[in-house]
């Protein structure tokens, strides 16, 4: 969803407390109360820091996001430092811990997802800025008996009127003891002296020297290593287990059965790998045994029930006969996985008395209540200590490689770190979810839809993951009819229905999430109303983008940068535009034909994602997401036979790489409006728009994705 | 025991000779910086050099590089200032950053050998490395800048 689901919010009202920290210094916290019940349980509650000012004149900013490509570890220390007026670079960054005070105020417990970052923070972080700078004003007002407006700050020092100088550190102390301010307010936008500008990350001199630490890099002392194997057919379980020869290779130390399947442990990793080939296992099948692609695509095209209607203008469907022309079609899409460069892995220290775990995730407190099931320990005795994270697009909310690392390490009585190879990533991944999408219009006399029907047929994620959410009957999953419920176009009449179909295998947030399902059905299908109507695919959506000026915008720019319509000869176009995390963006796709198949040779792409905190973050994520984007589009699918996945590695689940990245061009439009997403919403624009460059090319449409099952990539 | 020469180092591992040289690298002698990514040779995360070609150690027994010249990621430079590195910080190129020693490596030799590459020459030396996050356009701008660097061209 663009704007945040009222299920989810927890409220806005963000409460800054201070307190005085055992070594003197301010130390500014959120916390949140008076507050709706959290849409997924959370756990912990002591009131944690995310900004630090110490006597040292050390600032630390404690960031309550996952640190995985998005650029939060920059992005976030920015607007605090930017309140603060102190230079980025005398910032200290570090992760949060599990904890209440973090929760998302979008999501309703700790995640790093739907593209919330920065929307989230830029209040909250703001605020806490402006209060921590109006304390060490208050503090030097007070030492110096000077009215605060008199006080400058500038470069992390305060100074008098009278040339009374002190540095941040220096007044920490004093500062921490005065009320929080209820009327420090952040700087107006005009005013902003970091925020806005293109600024290097602070992670980038240690992802060029392999010091970044990910999950996998974790090492403890006495550590151990583990590999695991899981049943080949998905949710299946062991039946029975002959660890005898297993057991018997160099570095095994214990063979041990988990509830996701047979772990290794060993004293290296290479050992505990090589012997989990020697396990003999017989595997449950379980229900799945019989799940194939084809019978998968049948469940979800022959589905029946009652659909929810997460929108109706006007009369909705029942005005679909009120036109002149009646259009039709039905898209689909494949299964897809995550693939995020680092597998999954997660380290582990069980221990009676608690638990500590070292992962990459984006989801701290569910991480934290699972490893405290798997231990045997309560939650609020388990350290969640995030690294940096080799990727994410949402494979790290999912949970499940934690619980064998930490049965793994209680079973030893050592720490011990597992690893997924890519293979189990693959094959076990929770999947980007498949969809049966129709959509219908009625046109009138000049073309124009005079009723639109979208109906969208897909697993529900949110269900599985977050079951409150959707756990009042007839609530709408928000995160099945993103890019659908908010239909841009004008029609007096527009229905958008959406059918849960439950397809027997764990699916997952994957980057962009439903906006990847329904751009590709709304983008695809207005412009087969525009071929329908006779009139140019820009030209129409222009023209019923009246009451929707920011995606009007976009949509110009886009046109205009790609040389819309006077394209050389042999290059072909197709366009599409969308809103998605409160961001508007347009793009442009360029192909051309080579012996029959489309090569990708451009993607031009125009961008209102309002009050940009770091411009070079944005074009990256932009860019980034077209390329995350661009296999979907062109190859990418997940299939099954028996109810196993048939992709093991790259070789299998083709991925872009260097030499089949078209040329991109970005352009960011400047605006003072609110900030959206950044890290998702372009990926879903790829599909459609290169779709409609194909039909620009040959004539044909097509409506299932990959576009390679054509013949025409 | 098995000797290697890792960055200019003598280093012994107790590792078995058909260990993985990514994994003795990592789990034996502490070096993180090379990734794991794939286990086939596929993605091309575990890039490192040997003997000043770039090669894939998550397949490469540590017993065929006995007596040659490792490199890592680790022995690029001590403080950053190797070309490629200084070129990568400039364009800010990573995201997620995981596939950056391999692209750095790759990178690297492929400059040591062609010092002017055309956009065909990154195309064929980098298509091994995969990025998820997407930052291909950037790594390519980021090589065409280290060669400037190389050259004592660009600052």
């Amino acid at each position: 969803m663009s704007a945040s689901p009222s299920d989810l919010t927890l409220g806005r009202r963000d409460f800054l407390k201070s307190s005085l920290l055992a070594g003197g210094g301010l130390l500014i916290g959120v916390s949140l109360s008076g507050c709706a019940k959290p849409a997924a349980v959370g756990v912990g509650g002591s009131p944690v820091a995310w900004l630090h000012i110490g006597g040292d004149n050390s600032i630390t900013v404690l960031i309550d996001k996952s640190e995985m490509g998005q650029g939060v570890y920059t992005s976030l220390p920015m607007l605090i430092a930017d309140e603060l007026d102190v230079p980025l670079s005398k910032v200290n960054v570090e992760f949060a811990p599990a904890g209440q005070a973090f929760i998302n105020v979008f999501l309703g417990t700790q995640i790093t997802g739907g593209s919330t970052s920065i929307r989230e923070a830029w209040t909250k972080l703001r605020n806490a800025g402006a209060a921590a700078r109006a304390m060490l004003v208050g503090a030097a007002a007070d030492a110096w008996k000077v009215d605060p407006a008199q006080i400058k700050v500038a470069d992390g020092t305060l100074t008098g009127p009278s040339g009374q100088s002190a540095t941040f550190g220096q007044m920490a102390e004093a500062a921490s003891k005065r009320e929080i301010p209820k009327d420090a307010k952040p700087k107006e936008n005009n005013a902003l002296s970091i925020v806005g500008k293109p600024t290097p990350r602070l992670d980038t001199p240690h992802k060029v020297d392999g010091t970044a630490e990910y999950g996998i890099d974790v090492k403890l002392p006495g550590m151990k290593y583990a590999a695991l194997a899981q049943s080949p057919v998905l949710g299946g379980s062991v039946r029975s287990v002959d660890s005898s020869a297993a057991e018997k290779m160099p570095g095994v130390i214990k063979v041990v059965k988990v509830g996701s399947g047979v772990a290794v442990v060993a004293d290296h990793y290479w050992q505990a790998h090589v012997a989990r080939d020697a396990l003999k296992i017989t595997w449950d099948a379980g229900s799945n045994a019989h799940l194939s692609t084809a019978s998968m695509r049948a469940g979800l095209s022959s589905a029946k029930g009652a659909p929810l209607t997460a929108r109706k203008d006007g009369a909705g469907a029942a005005a679909l006969k009120s036109g002149k022309k009646s259009v039709s079609a039905t898209y689909e899409l494949p299964l897809r996985a995550h693939a995020t460069m680092e597998p999954m892995n997660c380290t582990a220290d069980a221990r009676a008395d608690g638990c500590d775990i070292y992962v990459g995730t984006q989801i701290q407190q569910i991480a934290q209540l699972t490893a405290g099931a798997a231990a045997g320990v309560p939650a609020d005795k388990v350290g969640v200590h995030t690294t940096m994270l080799g990727g994410g697009f949402g494979r790290r909310l999912e949970v499940d490689f934690i619980p064998a690392a930490v049965e793994a390490s209680k079973a030893v009585g050592a720490p011990v770190k597992l690893i997924w190879t890519r293979e189990d990533d693959f094959t076990h991944d929770a999947y980007g979810p498949p969809a049966h999408n129709s959509a219908t219009a009625s046109l009138d006399a000049e073309g124009n839809p005079v009723a639109v029907h979208l109906n969208i047929v897909s697993p529900s994620i949110t269900a599985r993951m977050f079951p409150p959410v959707v756990a009042k009957p007839g609530t709408v999953d928000p995160f099945m009819v993103e890019a659908a419920a908010n239909f841009l176009y004008d029609s007096a009449n527009v229905q958008v229905d959406v059918l849960r179909h439950e397809i027997g295998i764990n699916v997952g947030y994957l980057r962009s999430v439903s906006h990847q399902l329904n751009a590709f059905m709304v983008e695809s299908f207005m412009d087969e109303l525009a071929h329908t109507a006779s009139k140019d695919p820009f030209e129409y959506r222009r023209a019923l983008l009246s009451k929707q000026p920011r995606a009007r915008r976009v949509l110009e720019e886009v046109a205009q940068r790609a040389n819309w319509g006077k394209a050389a000869s042999g290059t072909h176009q197709g366009i599409a535009v969308m809103e998605g995390y409160g961001t508007y963006l347009a793009a442009v796709a360029d192909i051309v034909m080579v012996d029959g198949k489309a090569k990708v040779s451009k993607i031009t792409c125009a961008v209102d994602c309002g009050h940009m905190v770091n411009p070079s973050i944005v074009e990256s994520q932009i860019v980034g997401g077209m390329v995350f984007g661009l296999p979907q589009a062109l190859w990418s699918e997940v299939t099954l036979e028996g109810g196993q996945v048939h992709q093991t590695n790259f070789d299998s689940y083709r991925v872009v790489r260097m030499n089949d990245v078209p040329a991109f061009d970005v352009h960011l439009i400047e605006s003072t409006e609110a900030p959206g997403g950044i890290g998702e919403p372009s990926v879903a624009l790829v599909a459609p728009a290169i779709a409609n460059a194909l039909f620009a090319a040959t004539g044909k449409r097509v409506r299932d994705l990959p576009l390679a099952k054509s013949g025409l990539v | 025991m098995t000797q290697l020469k890792i960055n200019g180092q003598v280093l012994d591992t107790d590792a078995s000779p058909d260990t993985p040289l990514l994994w003795v690298l990592r789990d034996h002698l502490g070096m993180t910086g090379t990734k794991f990514g794939c286990g086939k040779s596929l993605c091309g995360a575990c890039t490192v050099h040997v003997d000043g070609a770039a090669i894939r150690s998550c397949v490469t027994p540590v017993e065929n590089v006995v007596g040659k010249e490792i490199r890592t990621i680790e022995g690029l430079s001590k403080d950053r200032s190797h070309p490629v590195q200084r070129a990568w910080m400039a364009l800010d190129v990573p995201q997620c950053g995981y596939c950056q020693s391999g692209q750095i490596m790759s990178a690297t030799a492929l400059l040591e050998r062609n010092p002017n590459p055309t956009d065909a020459d990154i195309d064929s030396a980098m298509a091994g490395n995969i990025c998820r996050c997407g930052t291909y356009p950037r790594i390519r701008a980021a090589i065409h800048h280290a060669a400037d660097l190389m050259k004592g061209g660009a600052k």
